[in-house]
């Protein structure tokens, strides 16, 4: 007889084959089809997917240098946070822009960057029955990234590179911090190479049959956006690496802050696409979500391919050297096209989840499907803790501040980074750390430890990043500028009450970094210590209640897709949208009042 | 053959494009390129020398 947690898992499985996960696999015996080959892979026990060991081996490694990275980045982050809470104002100014160009580094391209070329090998081995491509290139890619990481810390701990993330030019830093990040870019190149070799080798042998799989589609976005992101990387920073050495001139600054951006704006577009492909992917692990209409869902993606990465425009809207012509295409008319992507991919993953509740059972009211969904599972808490915050804060926020007239009053403001901490790290980490809930468990095959603080991990992580984001869009509003360790001077400027804003800031930060810290050590103890489920399927973190209310889609009709709790939850979101824009217009009527 | 290329003809033109990869691939790499970084060098270049005081 099957434990509870075998039967739970088994419904998993079926959900993996059925929904966004599972490739319709040939078993027609060619020699780059996981399921025909004679060694080199297995069954997950809990999924029924096939694991390709080469590609196991690189998720683990990059996964846990992500780890690492994020550990390095999150202790950097709450000596900053003591520092812009003004009361304690903990470093000195060298120190505070050493821990903040660690902290960019670290949080912003290296947690990520390895974080993604895990869900990138994952993607195009275990979901399309393919083998990886090759593992040398694999190991090219690692060695690389990883090296390239390890110098970028080293000078930026001996104090010569205190340029911040963006390392504006005239500031020069060491030739060893552009090398390694130069090495860091192109080693996350050839990882994806190797994806898109996968992709075409998988393609070429059938290893699977139609279309990918919607999150290896969703990986594939994040893969073309990477591309464009690191070939401005090399563009830009191959020069700079030049002028340092003192081999050329010093290149032109605003020519340097334009293309920079070509790799600093997209680099976290990558991150957006991979973000939402894990939405979808935990949405299925977690309830059985089916996307509402693939189709939709991979027009969105395609919109992301199209036209976010010329939203990198808008970190120059008050740069003298482009026009506004370009300045308003790039950042309005076609950015909103990636926005109305962002807004549907909002709208199909809740969607998606309140179509699998109702169709357990879950109908009563409006919202019974929400309450009665898995919140035990910390994966499920986290992408909807994600998809709140990203869309809430971070997508609000980032299509007003994207606008050039209203970027006037926020331009270089607290705002700034009050916004890109929703995004990237309310959203996009926070996902990520709901998905690492998954990944350790199958890929390591080691289930969590001390469950209940696993459960309340996402909470606290995402309540303390809330509260640091609004204290800083708050004190950003009253004036209070970005990358500077120490408001004194200009204390009486901004008035008594921006000090709540940075206490707001402090206490989020303390908090955030208490929920990193927990999942850090959760993970690492997991992998210590964690009981091994090989040969068993992983212990379920709690499935919601089947009620036994089948609708199929036959008999169901239009009834199996009615979202009337998601519709209402869009309203809500489209009526904040609009107050918060409005009062940002009516912000900057108040900069130039008319007499 | 003949029903190979049926069903070809039969898959609109969009679901090709979002089953080709490398299409994908190609005009995501060239209309930033063209948008963004392209038009905006060209802007750049445009901008007199500042004369020196």
């Amino acid at each position: 007889m099957k434990s509870e947690a075998e039967n739970e898992m088994s419904d998993v499985a079926s959900d993996v084959r059925e929904c966004t996960l599972g490739a319709d696999t040939t078993e027609s015996s060619n020699r780059w089809s996981l399921r025909t080959l004679a060694s080199g892979w297995r069954k997950c026990d809990s999924t029924g997917l096939p694991v390709c060991l080469d590609a196991q081996f690189f998720i683990r490694i990059n996964a846990v240098f992500a780890v690492i990275f994020l550990l390095i980045g999150g202790i950097a982050a709450i000596l900053l946070a003591l520092t812009r809470w003004e009361t304690v104002n903990l470093l000195p100014s060298d120190w505070f822009y050493r821990m903040l160009t660690l902290h960019g580094l670290n949080m912003l391209i290296f947690w990520i960057l390895f974080f993604e070329i895990a869900v990138l090998y994952f993607a195009c081995t275990t979901l399309l029955n393919a083998k990886l491509f090759s593992r040398k290139v694999a190991w090219v890619s690692f060695g690389m990234m990883a090296v390239g990481a390890g110098m970028v810390n080293t000078v930026i701990f001996q104090g010569q590179a205190d340029v911040l993330l963006t390392s504006y030019l005239p500031l020069l830093a060491h030739p060893a911090f552009y090398l390694g990040i130069i090495l860091v870019a192109v080693g996350t190149l050839v990882g994806v190479f190797n994806f898109f070799a996968t992709l075409y080798m998988a393609r070429r042998y059938r290893t699977y049959i139609g279309s990918v799989p919607l999150v290896t589609f969703g990986a594939t976005a994040a893969a073309i956006i990477a591309v464009v992101a690191l070939l401005h990387g090399a563009i830009v920073m191959i020069p700079t690496f030049m002028y340092s050495m003192g081999w050329v001139g010093q290149p032109d600054p605003m020519w340097y802050r334009m293309i920079w951006w070509g790799l600093g704006h997209q680099s976290q577009q990558v991150n957006v696409a991979a973000m939402v492909a894990i939405w979808y992917m935990v949405a299925t692990l977690t309830t059985g979500a089916k996307p509402l209409n693939e189709t939709v869902c991979r027009g969105a993606f395609v919109l992301y391919i199209l036209f976010i990465n010329i939203a990198s425009a808008h970190h120059l809207l008050v740069d003298p050297g482009v026009g506004a012509t370009w300045k308003i295409w790039n950042t309005s008319y076609a950015m909103y096209l990636a926005v109305l992507a962002s807004m549907i991919h909002g709208f199909t993953v809740p969607a998606s989840v309140e179509v699998a509740m109702r169709r357990n059972g879950h109908i009563k009211g409006i919202f019974g499907w929400l309450t009665a969904a898995p919140w035990r599972n910390p994966a499920f808490s986290a992408i909807v803790l994600s998809v709140v915050i990203f869309g809430f804060i971070g997508g609000i926020t980032g299509v007003t501040l994207g606008t050039q007239q209203i970027n006037i009053i926020a331009h270089n403001t607290l705002r700034i980074p009050g916004h890109f901490h929703a995004t990237v790290v309310g959203g996009t980490t926070l996902a990520f750390m709901g998905l690492t809930y998954y990944v350790v468990p199958l890929l390591f095959r080691k289930d969590y430890i001390l469950k209940r603080l696993a459960r309340i991990q996402p909470w606290l992580f995402a309540g303390g990043i809330t509260l640091m984001s609004v204290g800083k869009s708050f004190a950003g509003s009253m004036g209070v500028a970005r990358r500077t360790s120490d408001i004194e001077p200009a204390a009486e400027a901004y008035g008594a009450a921006v000090h709540v804003f940075l206490g707001m800031l402090g206490v989020g930060g303390v908090l955030a970094f208490l929920g990193l810290l927990l999942f850090v050590l959760l993970t690492v103890g997991t992998l210590l210590i964690g009981k091994s489920n090989a040969g068993r399927p992983m212990e379920c973190w709690g499935k919601p209640v089947d009620l036994g209310r089948h609708d199929t889609p036959s008999s169901g009709g239009e009834e199996e897709h009615k979202t009337p709790g998601t519709v209402i939850l869009v309203g809500i979101f489209l009526i904040a949208f609009a107050v918060y824009y409005f009062a940002n217009w009516t912000a900057l009527a108040d900069v130039w009042p008319v007499r | 053959m003949e029903k190979a290329m049926n069903e070809q003809e039969k898959t609109h033109i969009l679901q090709r494009l979002m089953d080709n990869p490398w299409a994908l691939l190609v005009l995501g790499v060239v209309i930033p390129l063209l948008s963004y970084t392209l038009w905006g060098w060209i802007e750049l270049l445009r901008v007199p020398p500042a004369p020196l005081p």
